[in-house]
């Protein structure tokens, strides 16, 4: 066995636990899992059916941690994993999974699919088999910052640029703040308004607000591509920066799988509860609005709908936060079909924006989303994650549908009271 | 071997040896599930894990929305299934004397009748599920030799019963140590195979809704 193979298994063993080996020994191999997945519905391919993207973890939790599996392998009725294995299934389970969660919803046993692939590519990280593209982004967010390369003194010009824009101070390193925010390298290079919004926001709602120079990253590449060191590197720095500026919470952006990776993973990838607060922007908006703190006046009256991020709606909860906030700025609101819960993925979730590889398949997958608009035909479409903004819009145009996506905090900064209240 | 002492060695030995292989098995299988454990979960809950990993248990007997329009012979063969395996397993007369007999416990039955039509519509349903996996290329791609074993094992007693109820073919006695052997088979085979859900989907639905629950997210 080489050394990579026994890391990659090793880091599968440390992945499995009583759910783990719940949701296999319960699967009835229905398919009904693959009848929920876009990558499926929209190639017609039984491998991308989500169970068999799971297929090494299946065979070493079946070989090692059962009896019946240990007495199968003694007697050489089953295969140990190999290394062609790993490379067989790397593009199943990065090329063909946004992590979306549609097929843990829909498997009639039980099965938390999405989440034993997200422990799946634990151990295809260790073993070496995870694209290019995530490999060379994790590099940077551990040598740099963000894992595009946007650097300190680029976001130094980009805040000032901002707050020049909006006419309100934003300060850096600011100690004693209320929040530590972190920003979404895509919001830094393709969204920067988002930082202008930002400080209307929190100066109508009373609270002060900083950007750390050292973590301002909110999304973390360890999550996605599937390694808890890299992830809790990532976390931790976070964590630091919030005790070093003496915050009192800390606020993850419009980004759906930071939001997974800092609110729920960080703790256990640390291993310690954290000592602050950590909410996604959308929940600590509404909470602002239940209190009274966010007024706005007049509303958008174009035909609005909106995108349920799977990370912030499906498997965060935070769609009734996000509509009751809409409700403030839009006049003429459309659900589409399946919105909420059963939200299709633009496409691009769980590094997948980050595999180049894969944009073809991306672009394939969006056949849901584009079905889903093309029936309720929006004039504009709003999100609260600007990975999902910047997927969406990169679809929309390869389909050519003239339709603007629009972040959820950006129109209800436009539409603010500026005044506190 | 007379029919007599087939049926006596499937009432005495042969029912034992069963019941202890299926006890033995779905307590280990069970056990070393639970033994594996979950990591403490140190971030701070917005919502119940227990509470809607109970919730889940229950609301996944109903289908996903949306997925009944895209496989509806595996949804509604799936659902005529196991409601009348249910009936005939445990609303049957004899069999709720049976496990009265070994358990003291008593319940309601349904009329004859009714429990042979059950036994047909399980039969038909699972005959169209078995059609509706060959045909579906997900399917026949995840299929295994061992979920062909434990549908036909599934069958038998089943089959068994419905010519035993009616008097069909063989002498009653015969046919009785028939459907008492196909149980055993199905007994046996229960920890090694797929059949092994009917255990653990309780498990498997507490855990996703446990894990969702915790951040007041779906399951
Ligand atoms: S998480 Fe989404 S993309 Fe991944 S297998 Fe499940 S349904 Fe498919
Ligand atoms: S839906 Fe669940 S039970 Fe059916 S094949 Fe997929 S994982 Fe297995």
């Amino acid at each position: 066995m080489t050394l990579s193979l026994g890391n990659g298994l090793a880091a599968l063993r440390e992945q499995i636990d009583a759910p783990v080996a719940a949701f296999f020994s319960s699967c009835v191999h229905c398919g009904l899992c693959a009848e929920a997945c876009l990558f499926y519905t929209e190639t017609g391919d039984p491998h991308y059916a989500p169970i068999r993207k799971l297929e090494p973890l299946r065979r070493l939790w079946s070989r090692e941690f059962t009896l019946f599996g240990r007495i199968g392998a003694a007697l050489g009725l089953s295969r140990p994993l190999t290394e062609a294995d790993l490379a067989e299934w790397e593009v199943l389970v990065y090329d063909s999974c946004t992590l979306c969660g549609r097929c843990s919803l829909a498997c009639p046993v039980g099965n938390d699919l999405t989440a034993m692939i997200r422990k799946l590519r634990e151990g295809m990280t260790a073993a070496g088999y995870a694209p290019e593209g995530l490999k060379k982004a994790a590099v940077r967010a551990l040598t740099g910052i963000s894992p595009v390369g946007v650097g300190e003194h680029s976001v130094r010009k980009l805040v000032e640029a901002q707050a020049a824009a909006c006419g309100i101070p934003i300060e850096m390193d600011k100690e004693g703040a209320d929040w530590l925010v972190t920003i979404s390298s895509i919001e830094f290079i393709a969204f920067p308004e988002v930082l202008g919004a930002l400080a209307k926001l929190f100066k109508a709602a009373g609270a002060t607000w900083t950007i750390a120079s050292d973590a301002y990253e909110a999304t973390n590449i360890g999550v996605q591509i599937g390694s808890r060191d890299v992830a809790g590197t990532l976390v931790q720095r976070i964590v630091d920066a919030a005790h070093r500026l003496k915050v009192k919470g800390v606020v993850t952006p419009e980004c759906g799988h930071a939001y997974q990776a800092l609110r729920w993973e960080g703790p256990n990838l640390i291993g310690a509860a954290y000592d602050v607060e950590v909410i996604h922007i959308i929940d600590l908006l509404d909470r602002w609005r239940a209190a009274g703190k966010l007024k706005t006046s007049g509303k958008d009256t174009s035909r609005l709908t909106y995108h349920d991020p799977c990370q912030i709606s499906r498997r965060g909860g935070l769609e009734p936060q996000a509509r009751r906030l809409m409700a403030m700025v839009a006049a003429d609101f459309v659900e589409t079909a399946d919105a909420g819960p059963w939200n299709w993925c633009c496409g691009g979730g769980g590094g997948l924006s980050a595999n180049h590889r894969a944009k073809d398949l991306r672009l394939t997958v969006f056949g849901p989303k584009k079905r889903q608009l093309e029936a309720v035909k929006p004039e504009g479409l709003v999100t609260a994650c600007s990975n999902c903004r910047n997927i969406l819009e990169e679809a929309l145009q390869h389909y050519d549908m003239d339709l603007p996506v629009l972040g959820l905090v950006e129109m209800l900064a436009e539409y603010l009271d500026e005044e506190p209240s | 071997m007379s029919s007599t002492a087939l049926l006596l060695w499937a009432k005495g030995p042969g029912f034992a040896f069963a019941a202890a292989v299926f006890l033995f098995g779905v307590t280990l299988r069970v056990v070393e599930m639970l033994w594996l454990r979950r990591r403490p979960d140190r971030s701070v809950a917005r919502g119940s894990g227990a509470l809607q990993g109970l919730r889940t248990v229950v609301s996944r007997f109903l289908p996903a929305p949306g997925l009944v329009a895209r496989s509806p012979v595996v949804h509604v063969g799936g659902m005529v299934f196991h409601l009348g395996l249910f009936a005939v397993v445990f609303l049957y007369g004899p069999h709720i004397a049976a496990i009265r007999g070994m358990t003291g416990l008593d319940w309601p039955g349904l009329p004859t009748g009714a429990i042979d039509g059950a036994t047909v519509l399980t039969i038909a349903a699972m005959i169209v599920l078995l059609i509706a996996r060959s045909k579906d290329p997900v399917r026949r791609l995840l299929t295994t030799g061992a979920d062909h074993l434990a549908w036909t094992a599934t069958l038998l007693p089943l089959l068994t019963g419905f010519l035993l109820v009616n008097r069909v073919a063989l002498p009653f006695e015969t046919l009785l140590a028939v459907h008492l052997l196909s149980v055993e088979l199905l007994l046996v085979l229960f920890p090694f195979t797929t059949l092994m859900h009917a255990v653990t989907f309780a498990f498997a639905r507490y855990y996703a809704g446990a894990i969702a629950g915790r951040k007041g997210a779906h399951s």
